[in-house]
């Protein structure tokens, strides 16, 4: 277990890679009741919701979520996260467990005064179901409500009575396999998390894993590859950014767009088993062009990956870099995300 | 259960002396601290070692870690398996997972290490 937020983490249960492989193959349950989560109520949420986010808020019918990221005037990236729409004028909005009051702060002094905002991490768990015998185990837990979690598409999400508790199931997830997240009032994290390892096949998965998991995918870690001092076009996450509409940071985007930036972010694999970590410098014919922000092992590749900062120039693929923290050297190829493929 | 015919070091390192040659590598609680190890970094053969300098590293899936001589000495063989499997050492830390065998420059250097009830004692007051 390991201090996180103000929260006691599991780090690891049998073990990461054990883990790893086992969500990959069947499914893992995972305890992520560390995150945030905020409601945002009234007519004017949505379009609070619009100045304040990059994704487009307004055509989301209810039921559908989406990424985004929420900016500062510099376009810096203040979090990463995603909205729900509830219905027309009701949103929930899912935030990292070390930004929660940083958000709050930020959203609550930009919502306009008919917008009810409510902080309700303390009261909502989540735990994430990943896998590709997610759909099956989580149908059979649903019992009646079965139907609903097969229809269930990507990015979307229903309201469910799972066990007699009203619960929020999205298909959502950071491992890049099927999965769903559920969000419930957490008196009953123990009993679902009972419920779903009765079945006998999701087995428990720790932080460790999950960090793998989203690596080999090259999903972005909010602290690690994306921050206050990097823009989503550094982070090479344009795509989530919807330039047609105002939001705030869209002006210093747009500055970026026409200026230029140096260094873009992109994945990276080692030749061997050697693994880089955060911090080590990104080298190329001896010069210094980068910084890796996140690495590990991938048990699926079994060699050392993770995302870097290069010089754009030398952002393309295959590209031949030399990875070093001073003491070790490790030799490695660009490769744009996804480092792993089923 | 801690080996009787070992010494121990305060980091962790297990040895096991065979006459004039030493068997190194490093304890069960230390392979359960570090976690699935990914990669073993072995030493070359025919180097030096000095006792307490750093010889080998142990890679977990977060996290490099070094591991310190228990004694002196030169070199003469490493487990090669290692390189491929190196999850050996979470298996078996004192059996198939050996780091490397070294010929001894002198035998008093092992007696300043713990036996295995003096290690046993140490991890508990560790915790």
């Amino acid at each position: 277990m390991v201090a996180f937020s103000g929260w006691n983490m599991p780090v690891q249960y049998s073990g990461i890679i054990e883990e790893h492989l086992y969500t990959r193959t069947r499914a893992g349950l995972f305890d992520i009741c560390h995150m945030g989560e905020f409601i945002l109520k009234g007519p004017s949420a949505a379009a609070d919701l619009e100045k304040l986010v990059t994704c487009r808020v307004d055509d989301m019918p209810a039921g559908r979520c989406r990424y985004g990221f929420m900016l500062n005037e510099a376009g810096g990236v203040i979090d990463d996260l995603i909205v729900f729409r509830i219905a027309e004028d009701d949103f929930m909005v899912v935030v990292n467990a070390g930004t929660v009051s940083k958000d709050r702060e930020w959203i609550e002094g930009r919502v306009s005064p008919e917008t009810e905002f409510r902080d309700i991490s303390d009261i909502t768990a989540k735990l994430d179901l990943q896998g590709p015998l997610s759909r099956e185990i989580l149908g059979a837990v649903a019992g009646d409500g079965r139907e609903a979690v097969e229809g269930l598409k990507r990015y979307n999400f229903t309201e469910m009575d799972l066990d007699g508790v009203t619960t929020l199931v999205s298909r959502t997830g950071y491992t890049g396999e099927l999965g769903y997240e559920l969000f419930f009032p957490p008196e009953h994290a123990e009993r679902f998390w009972d419920r779903f390892m009765e079945q006998g096949v999701a087995r428990p998965v720790g932080l460790g894993a999950r960090d793998t998991l989203r690596m080999e995918m090259g999903y972005s870690l909010y602290g690690n590859d994306i921050d206050e001092e990097h823009t989503p076009l550094e982070g090479n996450l344009a795509r989530f950014v919807r330039m047609e509409k105002d939001f705030i940071g869209r002006e210093a985007l747009a500055s970026q767009e026409s200026g230029g930036f140096s260094r873009i972010l992109t994945g990276f694999i080692c030749s061997g088993r050697r693994s880089a970590r955060s911090h080590f410098k990104v080298k190329k014919d001896g010069e210094e062009v980068g910084e890796v922000t996140s690495g590990a092992f991938s048990p699926c590749l079994k060699k050392g990956i993770g995302l870097c900062y290069i010089e754009k120039e030398l952002a393309g693929e295959g590209t031949g870099i030399v990875l070093t923290d001073g003491r070790v050297e490790i030799e490695a190829g660009i490769k744009s995300v996804p480092l792993y493929e089923h | 259960m801690i080996p009787q015919d070992l010494k121990y070091t305060r980091e962790h390192e297990w040895v096991k002396i065979e006459g004039g040659e030493a068997v190194i590598g490093i304890t069960d609680h230390a392979q359960s601290q570090l976690g699935d190890i990914t990669f073993v970094e072995l030493p070359e053969v025919g180097k030096e070692i000095s006792q307490s300098d750093s010889f080998a590293t142990v890679e977990s899936v977060k996290a490099a870690s070094d591991v310190y001589a228990p004694v002196s000495g030169k070199v003469i063989s490493v487990n090669e398996a290692l390189q491929e499997a190196p999850e050996a050492i979470n298996r078996s830390p004192y059996g198939d997972g050996w780091i490397c065998r070294v010929s001894l420059k002198g035998k008093e250097e092992a007696d300043s290490l713990m036996d295995n009830s003096a290690y046993e004692k140490f991890l508990a007051e560790a915790h």
